[in-house]
């Protein structure tokens, strides 16, 4: 079953709250992992690991650097859903 | 005539680890004392690390004389003489000497000379290497008594201002004696590596390119996501598999004693174990830092020493680092 984008922003936040305390709602796609939602390398890791795991996608170690906001994070997720 | 028959090794059916010592640098390294070359604060570096100091030696106090004094403790705590020392194994990355080894050296200054002595290099799973093969030399009946030690002076390999990894590392060294034991004290051991991931934990440049002026001191570096990744969610499935070949199950820990690579590796990974709250995590990085081959001996000896758990439990130890290179068992505390 493929996840649409909600599907997948919506997730992504229970993941990023369940990590971080962060509320979902401010998981929103023009977020910043770093610089607005001030989440850590290892924090990033952890959620990254999660979302494989929740969406059953691949993401690679040298992917992670380039999925600069939730949403770089949820149309990866999308498209490599296949 | 008959063809006389080899003689061969009489096996020893089990080992254990009779004792434990210890030695750590000499010096207490605060977070605000190195903060300021990579930009940093203690509120950040205890954040990500949970390290509070580290212990690192002053340039008198040689990696050599700290694993001495931890040898020398655990000699004494296993009340054996170091004449039946049948092996020294010394795991090391920052030995300063190509050869010879720094195990030699050691095997003379504990009076366990002539004994047969060699350095692994495991990086920080060197510890755990050096138990596997200690327990294998002991129950094959090659030595009747094993010197295992994992020591570090990493100071040495260090520069203040990176951001990666310098900032964690501490020097020290623990030593175990193994021998043999009535009953099973160190179970299979689970250990691996992966050179495909060979440059995520590394130096910045070989010795080669120091000598021809084409790089400055070699220091050591890490890929910390990649890193973070292997050692949380690949090293659960390396520890859920030494459980199982040693046969029990996570409630029958006493303690899980992990390299001491960082705490927010520590803590995630005894989070994927799902370990019940009966069994102690130690934390040894908080006031040690990184020591790689030395951290779980003396992690272990911190636990022993502070009474948060006794003599006869279990214990997971799993080892983890450059290599990449990995390796797990369960012991009974000595």
């Amino acid at each position: 079953m493929a996840f649409s984008q909600s599907d997948v922003l919506a997730g992504l936040a229970e993941i990023v709250n369940e990590e971080t305390g962060i509320a979902t709602e401010s998981v929103q796609l023009e977020k910043s992992f770093t610089d607005d939602l001030d989440i850590d390398s290892i924090s990033m890791m952890t959620i990254v690991v999660n979302a494989e795991d929740k969406f059953g996608v691949k993401i690679p170690d040298e992917e992670v650097k380039n999925l600069i906001t939730v949403g770089d994070a949820v149309n990866f997720i999308v498209s490599a859903q296949g | 005539m008959s063809k006389p028959v080899l003689n061969q090794y009489d096996v020893v059916k089990y080992s254990r680890i009779y004792a434990i010592g210890a030695a750590r640098g000499d010096l207490t390294v605060t977070n605000d004392d190195i903060a300021g070359p990579i930009d940093s604060s203690d509120e950040w570096i205890r954040q990500r690390t949970g390290i509070v100091t580290r212990r690192r030696a002053s340039k008198n106090l040689s990696l050599m004389d700290m694993a001495v004094a931890a040898s020398n403790e655990a000699i004494a705590k296993a009340g054996i003489d170091p004449k039946d020392i049948g092996a020294v194994i010394f795991s090391t990355i920052t030995h300063p000497f190509q050869t010879p080894s720094a195990a030699a050296l050691l095997a003379d200054k504990v009076g366990a000379n002539p004994a047969p002595a060699y350095d692994v290099s495991a990086a920080c799973a060197g510890y755990c290497y050096g138990i596997a093969q200690a327990d294998a030399l002991v129950r094959s009946g090659m030595a009747k008594y094993v010197l295992v030690v994992g020591g570090e002076k990493l100071s040495d390999f260090i520069d203040p201002t990176d951001r990666s990894i310098s900032f964690l590392l501490g020097d020290g060294a623990g030593a175990a004696i193994v021998g043999p034991s009535d009953e099973p004290g160190i179970s299979p051991t689970v250990w691996g590596s992966d050179g495909s991931h060979w440059d995520a934990v590394s130096m910045t440049s070989s010795l080669l390119d120091f000598r021809d002026g084409d790089a400055s001191w070699p220091t050591l570096r890490q890929e910390g996501q990649t890193v973070f990744r292997w050692a949380v969610w690949e090293m659960a499935k390396t520890a859920r598999k030494a459980l199982e070949v040693a046969g029990i199950q996570p409630e029958d820990l006493s303690a899980l004693v992990t390299h001491q690579a960082n705490i927010r590796i520590i803590d995630e990974l005894a989070k994927q174990l799902k370990l019940p709250e009966s069994v102690v995590v130690a934390r040894d990085i908080v006031y040690t830092g990184n020591t790689s081959a030395a951290s779980i001996p003396l992690a272990m000896h911190a636990l022993l020493e502070s009474g948060e758990v006794r003599s006869g439990g279990y214990a997971l130890e799993i080892g983890f680092g450059a290599g990449l290179a990995f390796g797990a068992q369960v012991v009974v505390l000595p």
